[in-house]
C-alpha cells in the first residue's frame, strides 16, 4: 500500500483476477462495447463452443460502421453491410445483449454513446474491438482495443490476459489559445513523439491545459492515443468529469452517486509514482495543426511549410517522398491555400456537440465554396437531436453542407460515404493512411474549425481568420 | 489452434515503414460476417489495378516472392485499426509468419491468437534477410530463426504465446477452467 502508483497502475491492480510468475495476468473488464464490424466471427466462437456471453449487464452494442448516413427509412441498399447488421440484432437477441439500434434514440458511433449513456465511468476497464476505444480514458477508465478473438474470450469469460503496460506521462503545461483544440494538441503531440512513440505504454496526459478542457476535449485527445502507438491514454478524474456524468441514463444516482464520488476521488496518480517515459508539451505554444501525409504524425502548423525529404533523416527520406507524392502535396510549400474538394465532420474523434458547434460558429452566415463537398455527421443520434433543437443542423444545411445521421461514415468509408479518388479532403477523423476515406482518397486531418474554414475558402485555410 | 511447426521458406518482401491494417485489408472489405475470403482482397489497393488486374510492379508479383510463407517489412508493421481481418487475410493468403523491427500491438495479439507468428528482429537480422539474394530462404522456429547464411538469431516471444503456439493450446478453453476465480472475483469486488 506504500508505494506511489500511477492511475494506471491503480486500475491495472483494481481488475487482476488471477496473476501468476510467467503467465500473463487475467484482468476483469467492466464494459464490454459491440459493434457490427467485429463482432460476428465472435459470436460465431459462442455457438460453436456452446457458450453464452457470461454478463450480458457489462455489454452493449450499437450500430455505426456500416449503416448509411442519408435516408434511415430507405433499406439498406449493400446487401453484405445489410447482412451485418441483420447478423448483430441476431446475436444481440440471442444472447440477450442491449443493443441501441437505429431509431431508439441511443444508436450511434460506440465511443460517443457509451460517454453519453453514463455507461463509462471513472475506474472502469473498458474495451471494444475497435482501435478507438482509448476515447473512454478520458474519463480516468482503462479502456484500449482488442481483436475479434478477444472480444470473444470477453464475451465468454469477461475476462482479458495481459501483460503489464509501461507508463508514459504527457504533460501539456499552460493552457491552448483562442482557435486551438484538443484536435490540434493531439496531433502536436503525435507529431513530436512519432506514430510508435506511445509503443508499449499507456499514456496519461496532465498539466493545466489538459484539465481545462471540457470533457468532449479530452475524449478526443484520449481518442489519438492509439495514433502514437500506445495501448490506450487517460486522464485522472475531476469536478468536470463528474459534472458531465450527474444525471446520465446509466451513472449512478442517488446514494449509489455519492458513493461513486467518494471512490472516484481516490483516482488519481500518487504524488512521487514514477513513469517510464515522460514527454513535456509547451500548450500555449501549439498552433491549429494539420496533416500533409499518410500518417497522423505528418504534421505541421497550418501556417508552416511542408518538410522537404532533403530536411528529413534518410531513414525517413522515401517514407516521405513516397507520401508527398500519393498526396500529391509539394514538398517545401506552405499548406495554406491547398486546394479542397471535400470536407467531413464527424467521428469518434469529432463527432460531438461541441465539435458541431466549433463548425458552425464558422459556417453560419457563410457559404460552402462550391467546389467542395461538405459532410455534416453527427456522432449520435443524441448529438443529432441536440444540433438540430438549437439550430445548428439549419446552420450546416443553410451553408449547404449534407446534414445526415450518425455513424462512422467517411472516416472509415465502408457505409458508401467515401471520398472520390484523387481527391483532397479535409477531414475531422483520426487516420490519413492511403485510402482510408476511400481507394485513392488524400486525408488531411484537422480540427472542426479548421475543416469549415476548408469548407468555406475550398482550400486549406486558418480558421482564426473565420473567428 | 494446431501446434506449431518450425518450418523453411523463401520471403516476399515488403519494405515500408508503419504499414497499416487500411493497407493489409481495407475497410470496404470488412462487411463480411467470416473469417474466410479476405486472402484475395489483402493488400488491395497496392495489389490490384483499378479495374481488378494485377499490379506487376507490386513487390509481392515478384516471381521470387512465389511460394513464401514469410512476409519480411519495414517497422512498425500493422499500425492502425484493431481488425482482426488483417491476419486472416496474410494467412489466407498464404502466409504463416511477418518479420519486421517492430510491430503494432494490437496486430501482434490479434497474429499469435491466430497462429501467424510476428517475429520482431534487430536492425542487423533485418539488414541480413533485406540484402540477401532473392532466392534466399528463412528458417523460422518459436523464439529463433535462422539466416540465409546460416546464422541462428534470437527473438523475443513470449513464454506464455511460445507455450500456446507449440502445444496448440486454445486461449479461452485456458481462462474457461479460471471461472472459479473470476466468480470469486465478481462476488468480492462488484
Amino acid at each position: 500500500m506504500t508505494q506511489a502508483r500511477t492511475l494506471y497502475d491503480r486500475l491495472w491492480d483494481d481488475h487482476l483476477v488471477v496473476e501468476r510468475p510467467d503467465e500473463p495476468a487475467l484482468v476483469y473488464i467492466d464494459l464490454h462495447l459491440v459493434h457490427e464490424v467485429t463482432s460476428p466471427q465472435a459470436f460465431e466462437g459462442l455457438r460453436r463452443r456452446g457458450l453464452l456471453v457470461r454478463r450480458p449487464n457489462r455489454t452493449v452494442a450499437t450500430i455505426d460502421h456500416a449503416i448509411p448516413t442519408h435516408d434511415r427509412s430507405l433499406p439498406i441498399a449493400d446487401r453484405v453491410a445489410a447482412g451485418q447488421i441483420e447478423q448483430l440484432k441476431r446475436n444481440c437477441t440471442d444472447f440477450g445483449v442491449p443493443l441501441h439500434g437505429p431509431g431508439s434514440g441511443r444508436q450511434g458511433i460506440v465511443h460517443v454513446i457509451g460517454p453519453e449513456l453514463g455507461l463509462t465511468q471513472p475506474g472502469m476497464t473498458v474495451v471494444c474491438g475497435d482501435s478507438h476505444t482509448a476515447t473512454h480514458g478520458a474519463f480516468g477508465a482503462l479502456a484500449f482495443g482488442i481483436g475479434t478473438s478477444e472480444v470473444e474470450m470477453v464475451l465468454a469469460t469477461q475476462c482479458l490476459l495481459q501483460r503489464r503496460s509501461k507508463n508514459q506521462r504527457v504533460e501539456v503545461t499552460g493552457r491552448l489559445r483562442d482557435g486551438v483544440t484538443a484536435k490540434d494538441l493531439i496531433l502536436a503531440l503525435i507529431a513530436r513523439i512519432g506514430v510508435d512513440g506511445g509503443a508499449g505504454t499507456v499514456l496519461e496526459y496532465t498539466g493545466s491545459a489538459v484539465r481545462a478542457l471540457d470533457m468532449e476535449a479530452r475524449m478526443t485527445v484520449c481518442n489519438m492515443s492509439i495514433e502514437a502507438g500506445a495501448r490506450a491514454g487517460m486522464i485522472a478524474p475531476d469536478d468536470t468529469t463528474f459534472q458531465y456524468l450527474h444525471g446520465r441514463p446509466f451513472a449512478p444516482s442517488g446514494r449509489a452517486w455519492d458513493e461513486a464520488l467518494e471512490r472516484w476521488r481516490t483516482l488519481v496518480t500518487d504524488d512521487g509514482a514514477s513513469f517510464d517515459r515522460s514527454v513535456e508539451i509547451d500548450g500555449d505554444a501549439i498552433e491549429p495543426m494539420i496533416t500533409f501525409g499518410t500518417n497522423p504524425a505528418q504534421a505541421i502548423a497550418i501556417g508552416g511549410r511542408v518538410p522537404s525529404p532533403t530536411d528529413v533523416p534518410a531513414a525517413d527520406r522515401e517514407a516521405l517522398t513516397k507520401a508527398l507524392a500519393y498526396m500529391g502535396i509539394e514538398p517545401a510549400r506552405p499548406i495554406l491555400g491547398h486546394p479542397v474538394q471535400t470536407v467531413f465532420i464527424g467521428s469518434c474523434t469529432n463527432g460531438r456537440l461541441s465539435d458541431l458547434r466549433a463548425a458552425a460558429s464558422v459556417l453560419r452566415g457563410r457559404k460552402v465554396h462550391p467546389g467542395v463537398r461538405t459532410l455534416v455527421v453527427p456522432g449520435s443520434e443524441d448529438v443529432g437531436r441536440a444540433a438540430e433543437a438549437e439550430g445548428l443542423a439549419d446552420i450546416f444545411r443553410t451553408a449547404g453542407a449534407e446534414w445526415r445521421a450518425p455513424g462512422c461514415s467517411m472516416c472509415i468509408a465502408m457505409n458508401g460515404d467515401e471520398v472520390r479518388p484523387g481527391e483532397t479532403a479535409v477531414s475531422t477523423s483520426n487516420r490519413n493512411f492511403e485510402g482510408r476515406q476511400g481507394r485513392g482518397s488524400r486525408t488531411l486531418l484537422a480540427s472542426p474549425l479548421t475543416a469549415a474554414a476548408a469548407a468555406v475558402t475550398g482550400a486549406v485555410a486558418d480558421p482564426r481568420t473565420f473567428a | 489452434m494446431t501446434p506449431f511447426i518450425a518450418f523453411e521458406s523463401v520471403y516476399a518482401r515488403l519494405l515500408r515503414s508503419h504499414i497499416d491494417t487500411d493497407q493489409i485489408i481495407p475497410a470496404r472489405f470488412l462487411k463480411t460476417t467470416s473469417r474466410e475470403g479476405l486472402g484475395r482482397h489483402a493488400f488491395a489497393d497496392w495489389r490490384y489495378e483499378e479495374g481488378g488486374q494485377l499490379r506487376p510492379d507490386f513487390p509481392l508479383h515478384h516471381p521470387s516472392a512465389r511460394g513464401a510463407t514469410v512476409l519480411l517489412a519495414g517497422e512498425n508493421f500493422g499500425c492502425g485499426s484493431s481488425r482482426e481481418h488483417a491476419p486472416w487475410a496474410l494467412l489466407e493468403m498464404g502466409f504463416r509468419a511477418v518479420i519486421a523491427p517492430s510491430f503494432g500491438d494490437i496486430f501482434r495479439q490479434n497474429a499469435l491468437k491466430n497462429g501467424l507468428l510476428p517475429i520482431a528482429v534487430d536492425a542487423g537480422v533485418h539488414a541480413a534477410l533485406a540484402d540477401a539474394p532473392p532466392d534466399a530462404t528463412v528458417g523460422v522456429d518459436l523464439g529463433v530463426i535462422r539466416l540465409p547464411d546460416g546464422q541462428r538469431a534470437f527473438y523475443p516471444i513470449d513464454p506464455f504465446w511460445k507455450a500456446c503456439l507449440a502445444g496448440g493450446i486454445d486461449e479461452i478453453e485456458y481462462v474457461l477452467r479460471q471461472a472459479e476465480a473470476i466468480a470469486d472475483f465478481e462476488q468480492g469486488a462488484r
